[in-house]
């Protein structure tokens, strides 16, 4: 928690240098030359240029996109890629399946890495550590080891193609695990005793002495699974079989090949439509992305 | 990885005082937090944990996907399985595209990803979040939106890559259509999507770095370079270790940028390992494929135990360092 990228305070810099601090800046740094950011500015250039001709492009019609040497602002800008585009594919539908799938499994992840993070942080009991080498030895072995077992499986449930089939694998997951008990280590053992003296239960304890402590770690599960569950591509592609359970990616993915493959101007209209809501959420909740890579050093 | 640092930190991190195993009260505890962990365990058992023991099952079998009907058609081989990836020419391309990916594209992320951190970290106040959420944008993003943009970018005629470099003189290749030039397009890919996480770990672990050593090598007359060999990349080792290893479990796994951009062509140039499994539990060879994405595993295991010996704490004497080294030190001096 403490690792923002905000500077925090050392005890040198408390002592010695407090001026120096107030303006931001590391002891013994120099302050930013001038070329820093001009490297800083070109790097972002190049980083943030796909982005910028993917919505350029987006509004260009469907002859300019083709133009040899290419255009970079829209000669003459135009909504056609979007609304061939909602004409042809069912977008409201494929936005309502991302959203109901995204939402019931950052729910689940929350409630249930919670409660397991939670006693691995603040616990001590018999199989402790072999639960914790279970669930956190997963993260290291391939999606591809798991892929067919786990279709075999979800297909013997008869939930192919179900929302259930599509949310299920995804409702236990060992990042959340770790993110939670890296938060729950923490926060003082004196207050969960204090509880415990006072003769509350251990499952009121948890939630309403710690849950109400953890909401910025709650907070940065519930958008990092959110937008893991948003953008997930594989596991939809192969349980989702009919158009009507599509989440928004499979349904570029499908667009995207075969006989529409170089209908760039729909496409890149889709990629906007599948790009742009998550870096409206992440633009306005960027500090908890921030703090959950921080904290654990997984997106 | 975050696993294993995590395990090792769980015998350090005990909290509280320790209670006797045979008390009523740690029998109690362990039947509450067994309760807190039942709902987790039941999910996870049923949808991770079996599904890699039956995936195991599986690569000791000839079982194909007809025999899923049929279980008792299904007969036990052993390790001819593992034998027959090993064989497997495909395999063997697949496994140079994928050590190839790796070695360039885990360099080059940590190279510029640590770069750009230490830039940012340089006294850089009022912009710092506005850079980092720029070069973050990409790892939010879904790779099918990526796809689509990228193969417009990288189109050799009206691709905006090629139209830049024809500014400075260039005749870009049709990027995406040569058995050269395919690969370097993933990798570049790859590092565009993935330097943002490494960016923002690099920047956490700057804040560690002791500024007073700085100060003092300052004053000894270190220039900047001297005192960012020195200095700035011993401090840094934990969390370089840490983006290595993250960084490297996730390329060696590398499958959707081929999946989406070239379907492992041109001539099987970018079929990696991982996409080659995918395509031959698709053609319903489960055991082969099955003996082949534990191949996969147990790469990642090996790299990431290679990492841990070259990037690891060490307390051996310098000299002894610097001889054992030799690829820390070409990974870290770029």
């Amino acid at each position: 928690m403490s690792t923002t990228t905000k500077d925090a305070p050392t005890p040198t810099a408390t002592a010695g240098r407090p001026a120096l601090r107030r303006q931001g800046r590391a002891i013994g740094a120099p302050r930013a030359h001038p070329l820093a950011y001009a490297v800083l500015g070109l790097g972002l250039v190049v980083v943030m240029s796909p982005f910028i001709w993917m919505a350029l492009s987006s509004v260009k019609g469907e002859g300019e996109i083709r133009r040899v040497p290419p255009t970079w602002w829209p000669q003459e800008p135009t909504l056609d890629n979007f609304t061939e585009l909602f004409a042809r594919l069912d977008f409201p539908q494929f936005f309502t399946n991302s959203t109901v799938v995204a939402i019931a499994v950052t729910l689940g992840n929350l409630l249930f890495s919670s409660l397991l993070g939670y006693v691995l942080a603040k616990f001590e009991f018999a199989g402790k550590k072999v639960l914790f080498r279970l669930v956190l030895g997963t993260l290291m072995i391939p999606g591809m080891v798991t892929l067919v077992p786990l279709f075999v499986l979800v297909a013997n449930m008869g939930l192919v193609n179900t929302y259930a089939g599509l949310i299920l694998p995804f409702l236990a997951a060992p990042f959340g695990v770790f993110l939670m008990r890296q938060f729950f280590l923490g926060i003082p053992d004196e207050l969960i005793d204090a509880a415990r003296v006072d003769g509350a239960s251990e499952l009121r304890i948890f939630a309403q002495v710690v849950v109400p402590l953890a909401k910025p770690a709650f907070a940065t599960l519930a958008i990092l699974t959110f937008l893991g569950s948003w953008n997930n591509f594989l596991w939809p592609l192969v349980v989702a079989t009919t158009e009507d359970k599509y989440t928004l990616p499979v349904a570029l993915a499908l667009y995207s090949t075969g006989q529409n493959q170089t209908d760039y101007g729909l496409l890149l209209a889709g990629a906007v439509v599948v790009v742009v809501p998550v870096l409206v959420v992440f633009l306005l909740l960027q500090r908890y992305f921030v703090q959950g890579v921080a904290m654990t050093g997984i997106k | 990885m975050s696993a294993d640092t995590a395990v090792r930190s769980v015998s350090t991190d005990r909290t509280g005082t320790p209670l006797k195993t045979r008390s009523p009260l740690y029998r109690r505890r362990t039947r509450a937090a067994w309760g807190f962990a039942l709902p987790f365990m039941l999910l996870f058992m049923t949808f991770t944990a079996g599904p890699v023991l039956m995936s195991l099952a599986m690569a000791v079998t000839d079982l194909r996907s007809r025999d899923l009907r049929n279980p008792l058609g299904v007969n036990f081989i052993g390790f001819d399985n593992f034998v027959a990836v090993l064989q497997d020419p495909l395999f063997r391309k697949a496994a140079a595209n994928t050590l190839y990916f790796v070695l360039v594209g885990v360099p080059l992320t940590l190279g510029l990803a640590l770069g750009i951190a230490v830039v940012l970290n340089a006294g850089i106040t009022r912009l710092k979040t506005f850079f980092r959420v720029g070069y973050y944008m990409p790892v939010v993003t879904s790779i099918v939106a990526v796809a689509v943009v990228w193969r417009f970018l990288l189109h050799p005629d009206t691709g905006l890559i090629n139209e830049v470099l024809g500014w400075v003189g260039i005749d870009g290749p049709n990027w995406l259509a040569s058995t050269t030039w395919a690969m370097p397009s993933m990798i570049a890919m790859a590092t565009w999507r993935s330097i943002g996480t490494l960016i923002i770990i690099f920047l956490a672990g700057l804040q560690g770095v002791d500024a007073s050593q700085h100060e003092a090598a300052a004053l000894d007359g270190a220039g900047a370079w001297q005192r960012f060999r020195f200095i700035t990349i011993p401090s840094m080792r934990p969390t370089l270790l840490f983006g290595a290893v993250i960084t490297g479990i996730g390329y060696v796994q590398f499958f959707e940028e081929p999946f989406v951009m070239t379907q492992g062509g041109p001539l099987n140039s970018t079929l990696s390992v991982a996409f080659h499994t995918y395509n031959q539990f698709g053609f319903g060879n489960y055991g082969y494929a099955a003996a082949m994405s534990y191949v996969l595993f147990l790469a990642v295991v090996v790299l990431t135990l290679v990492q841990f010996r070259v990037l690891g704490e060490r307390d051996t004497p310098r000299r002894h360092r610097w001889r054992r080294t030799p690829v820390a030190r070409k990974e870290i001096g770029r």
